[in-house]
């Protein structure tokens, strides 16, 4: 396992030698301040909180995670330097998690880089600081579980365009099946029990009490446990 | 060194390697002819364990390489046909992130090695380009480079002279048989020559079969007084 180090620092500052990595930034922090400013009325609801802000981040998250990801193993692919990274001592696992650990540190930067709306709150009210830091634990978390598919779903294609593709269908399904509204519709045809099994399986659903300040083992576990799943698939993938 | 045994390989329905065996010892250069799609390259990532084998495998240093993959690559120096790169990283970084996931863990070792390989290509005057922008000669300078950096037992070369201009095919000739007696070497070419100034030994493989295992003056003899790409055209047939 001391080979995930080299790889994580080669992935995670390869991310600032291209500009590609800053505009991500950019556009991340503008779609997730304008989102919550222009639909989420974050100032009109006059409240100190940073609710208006956490509730587009699944929404968000199902077009700029793939964005972040498609590159992951599609690229290596592409420019033929998975035949040098998987002719160098180091397991196939210990590439996995070296870059995915890299891609997920930097989208936690791209998270945290909103805190200026945490001051802001701060200075203007008196927000519950323990609501802020649990949605930022669970957005985190939320965004480790879409990175894991993104990751699997470039590790199956050298074209980033249908690695990109394949990600957000692959996390479309992940989130409608929490969604209220596809939920409805499928109790037409589905008894209770089952759309309730299937809401399990959702981001939305999980993500929905840590920005009310609950952190539920259940959910911590879901997220964990659907990265680890698809980190598994993804080493399988490139074994294959 | 190197024992390879019976490898097979498909790709669909095409056999690219058919029952490749050969041993390559310690001192020995050997030259890996064959007709484009013979199946050179495929034989070289098997033996480097960048390709699982259908059949056979391959040992070197008595390392079985579908067992103990991990303990070959750390044993070889590998490099891929068209030098593939991480482009946006310096020659100096890309080296520096080979030297430290090859276990040279403090950067006082990694300085040295990094050294030592820029030395020996002479890449100096190009240390901190970014490989993208180097020509394909450097390209491939920074692919020999990074093969040699851990001054392996194996070095297995995959056309390590192609797109050099004259004077760098000499130098490379030349430290290939400098590095060679403390080694054994696999290079693949289509310069006929460059078998008979540098190697010990030459397989000609056609269709993914081995024709021809035989020294340089061996070969030469089948047909005295022909030119060696006459000899060459008379053992093989075009592949596809
Ligand atoms: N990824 C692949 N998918 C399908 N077929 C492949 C693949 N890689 C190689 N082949 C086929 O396998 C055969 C052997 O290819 P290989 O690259 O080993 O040839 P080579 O001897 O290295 O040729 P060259 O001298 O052109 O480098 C060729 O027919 C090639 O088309
Ligand atoms: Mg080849």
């Amino acid at each position: 396992m001391s080979q995930i180090s080299p790889v994580f620092k080669r992935e995670f500052l390869g991310y600032f030698r291209s500009p590609v990595a800053y505009v991500f930034l950019i556009v991340f922090l503008m779609a997730s301040v304008g989102l919550a400013f222009f639909i989420g009325g974050f100032f009109k609801a006059n409240l100190a909180s940073l609710d208006s802000f956490f509730v587009f981040h699944p929404w968000l998250f199902l077009f700029l995670i793939p964005a972040a990801g498609m590159r992951l193993w599609s690229e290596e692919k592409r420019t033929g330097t998975i035949e040098l990274l998987f002719t160098l001592p180091i397991t196939t696992l210990e590439a996995v998690l070296g870059k995915f650990f890299a891609a997920w540190a930097f989208l936690t930067v791209a998270i945290l880089l909103s805190f200026p709306m945490v001051v802001t709150v701060g200075y203007l009210g008196n927000p519950d600081w323990g609501v802020i830091a649990s949605s930022y634990l669970g957005s985190i978390l939320m965004a480790g579980s879409y990175l894991g598919v993104c990751s699997l779903t470039s590790a199956l294609t050298k074209n980033q365009v249908i690695s990109f593709v394949l990600s957000v269908l692959a996390c479309l399904v992940l989130l409608f099946l929490g969604w209220s509204v596809f939920n409805g519709a499928l109790h037409a045809v589905l008894p209770v029990w089952a759309v309730d099994l299937l809401a399990n399986f959702s981001f939305a659903t999980h993500f929905n009490a840590f920005t009310k300040g609950i952190i539920y083992p259940k959910d911590v576990a879901f997220f964990l446990s659907l990265t680890g799943f698809t980190l598994f698939l993804n080493v399988v993938a490139l074994e294959r | 060194m190197i024992e390879v045994k019976g490898l097979v390989k498909h790709y669909g329905s095409k056999r690219a390697v058919d029952g490749v065996s050969f041993t390559v010892n310690r001192g020995d250069i050997l030259g890996f002819l064959g007709p484009n799609g013979a199946g050179k390259s495929t034989t070289m990532k098997m033996i480097t364990g960048f390709l699982r084998p259908d059949a056979g495998t391959a040992l070197v240093d008595g390392h079985d390489v579908t067992d103990d993959p991990v303990a070959v690559k750390s044993r070889v120096g590998y490099l891929p046909e068209s030098a593939p790169a991480y482009g946006e990283m310096t020659v100096e970084e890309f080296l520096g992130f080979i030297a430290e996931i090859r276990g040279f863990k403090s950067s006082d070792a990694r300085h040295e090695q990094v050294e030592r390989a820029l030395g020996l290509t002479q890449l100096a005057p190009v240390r901190t380009q970014t490989i993208e922008t180097l020509s394909k000669g450097y390209k491939q300078r920074v692919g020999f480079a990074q093969a040699l950096l851990h001054n392996p037992p194996v070095l297995i070369l995959d056309e390590p002279t192609d797109g050099l201009d004259p004077n760098q095919k000499n130098e490379v000739r030349t430290l290939i048989k400098k590095l060679a007696s403390e080694k054994a070497v696999v290079l693949s070419t289509h310069i006929l020559e460059e078998v008979e100034a540098i190697c010990t030994r030459v397989i000609i493989i056609s269709q993914g079969k081995v024709v021809v295992d035989e020294t340089p003056a061996q070969f030469r003899a089948r047909q005295p007084g022909a030119r060696l790409d006459e000899i060459f055209r008379s053992l093989t047939t075009s592949d596809t």
